[in-house]
């Protein structure tokens, strides 16, 4: 957990309101479910953006321009310098992930799924991955999951790609899977909660204060007592969760 | 040679720059960015009698320059505190911590106050009577000078530990509270807390935090800070810790001239979590930059 300066190496769009940033920084702490916070000039609080890939070398991200903060970042360009902490929160656990992990990630909760995917299939394990997206023209990293050797199924809310329905629609055509990790709005985490027969990870969103911590400003209930989204999460089990 | 150190009612710290309660939990999450040992003291997590959820979420909404949070004083209460939370700290901290209680009655005030009056660690007492986020509480306390004595003596009668009633902007005339918790014997006071303000989520055409209203903190608020430790200053003759959208050293110094003792930094601390060590850092030089070489000879100096 630092605050140190990234470099920007590439920033463009990858889908609709959709972009993918690359920089170079610090490695350090990164793992799979993680996540950044990122200082943006002209803004006081830091946006919280989860780590899609980080190889050593760049991390990447994946981003959707939800207001001005995000705006503002999509038109930076290669070269530009941002402050980030990183990297912040639990992270998945990959360590229950049985012999074949299914991945469930909906819109921008797509992205954290991506190192999941990695890092289990150089394990040796067996990987699905659901994408669910409102529109075929929001539909990012298929080919990237394929690439990586991951199992993909894609639902769109319209049918314009891919299975008609979301993401629990797309589930039934999956067959057996021994472990789910998902990441995407609250109502669809609720609705693969509702439509799962395993046990599972959960990453959750909230607005957050600090991101590391000092202002429980982003505390829910669990079952497991008081949780911050931000230090005890992002990622919480399926167990634990109370809608 | 510069000299940072100040002295808080009989007790001298290296420096006047204090972390803000809520802004620095029990001190031990800081820790992992930094060696919090260069700090004076810090004020921590706002504790109450019971336990606390707090409100629901959001609860952070941002603003031009600051942002609004209505925590509403989440903790794990008092006995949880004195058992779990400042054996941790004392593992990253050695110095004397100053302790930040929040209540509901007289009465609570004064029973947290004395529980946390044993414990060693504990310096001085900052008592929120000024709490924007909770209702029927705190702020009750902060705006209404009768219930400020009444709060101040009952924890003064508790209490050998220097006691700072930390007071509310979001009332009329400040210094008739600070007034009113001088003459309940009052050590001193901590002002401001932050400013009850709204943001209007234009999509779901709702408050973005759940709570509506949140306190407003971060460099908006500190011209109001300034104003009113200024204030102050000329109504008591207690020491005033001075915060409110404090970012910079120069921040820290502007404040002091105002008229308080110490300083303390809340916002700042979530969004730089080394705000106050690079603070403390660059104070020698600022000090430097406008001919000051002691510190505690500029308090009040823009008078």
């Amino acid at each position: 957990m630092t605050e140190s300066i990234f470099t920007i190496i590439e920033n463009k769009k990858t889908a609709k309101n959709t972009y993918k940033m690359i920089l170079r920084g610090t490695a350090d702490g990164c793992a799979p479910g993680k996540f950044v916070n990122i200082k943006i000039d002209g803004f006081f609080l830091r946006r919280p953006i989860s780590v899609c890939d980080c190889d050593g070398e760049s991390l990447t991200l994946i981003y959707k321009t939800v207001g001005e903060g995000t705006e503002k970042m999509s038109r930076m360009s290669a070269g530009e310098k941002l402050n980030i902490l990183a990297y912040l929160g639990n992270g998945y656990d990959l360590s229950k992930s049985g012999d074949a992990p299914l991945l469930i990630g909906g819109g921008v909760g797509v992205p954290p799924l991506y190192m999941c995917a990695k890092e289990l299939i150089a394990a040796g394990k067996n990987v699905s991955v659901i994408l669910g997206f409102n529109t075929a023209e929001e539909v990012f990293f298929k080919d990237e999951f394929t690439a990586l050797g991951a199992k993909v199924f894609v639902a769109t809310a319209d049918g314009s790609e891919g299975k008609k329905g979301f993401v629990t629609d797309a589930l039934k055509d999956v067959g057996k899977y021994s472990y789910f990790y998902t990441c995407g709005p609250e109502p669809m985490l609720k609705a693969v909660y509702g439509a799962t027969e395993t046990s599972g990870q959960f990453s959750f969103e909230e607005r957050m204060g600090c991101g590391f911590g000092a202002c429980v400003g982003c505390t829910c209930k669990t079952k497991y007592g008081n949780k911050r989204i931000c230090k005890d999460g992002p990622v919480l089990v399926k167990e634990e969760i109370i809608w | 040679m510069v000299n940072t150190k100040i002295s808080l009612s009989g007790i001298e710290i290296d420096n006047p720059v204090i972390p803000a309660s809520g802004t620095f939990g029990f001190g031990y999450e800081m820790a992992d960015f930094y060696d919090i040992n260069v700090l004076g003291t810090f004020s921590f997590k706002g504790t109450t009698e019971d336990p606390r959820f707090g409100n629901p979420t959001p609860r952070i909404a941002e603003t031009p320059c600051g942002m609004l949070n209505a925590v509403g004083l989440q903790n794990p209460g008092v006995e949880k505190v004195i058992a779990e939370e400042l054996p941790k700290m004392e593992k990253v901290f050695s110095k004397k911590v100053m302790a930040n209680i929040g209540g509901f009655s007289v009465k609570e005030y004064a029973e947290t106050a004395e529980k946390l009056d044993a414990v060693d660690s504990v310096g001085w007492l900052e008592i929120n009577i000024s709490c924007p986020n909770v209702h029927g509480g705190g702020i009750s306390f902060g705006t209404d000078p009768n219930a400020a004595y009444e709060v101040t003596k009952a924890v003064k009668a508790v209490t050998k530990k220097p006691v700072y009633m930390k007071l509310s902007p979001n009332v009329t005339d400040i210094t008739e509270i600070a007034r009113a918790c001088e003459a309940g014997g009052a050590d001193g006071v901590s002002l401001i807390n932050t400013l009850m303000g709204m943001r209007i989520d234009l999509r779901r055409k709702a408050p973005i935090i759940k709570n509506k209203t949140g306190g407003l903190s971060g460099p908006a608020i500190f011209p109001i800070a300034v104003r009113m430790v200024y204030q102050v200053y000329e109504a008591v003759k207690i020491p005033i810790i001075g915060m409110g959208g404090v970012c910079s050293a120069e921040n820290v110094i502007e404040l002091m001239l105002a008229g308080a003792t110490a300083v303390e930094v809340g916002a700042q601390n979530l969004i730089h979590p080394c705000a106050c060590r690079d603070i403390i850092n660059d104070l020698p030089a600022v000090m430097e930059k406008y001919g000051i070489t002691s510190l505690k000879e500029i308090i009040g100096g823009a008078h």
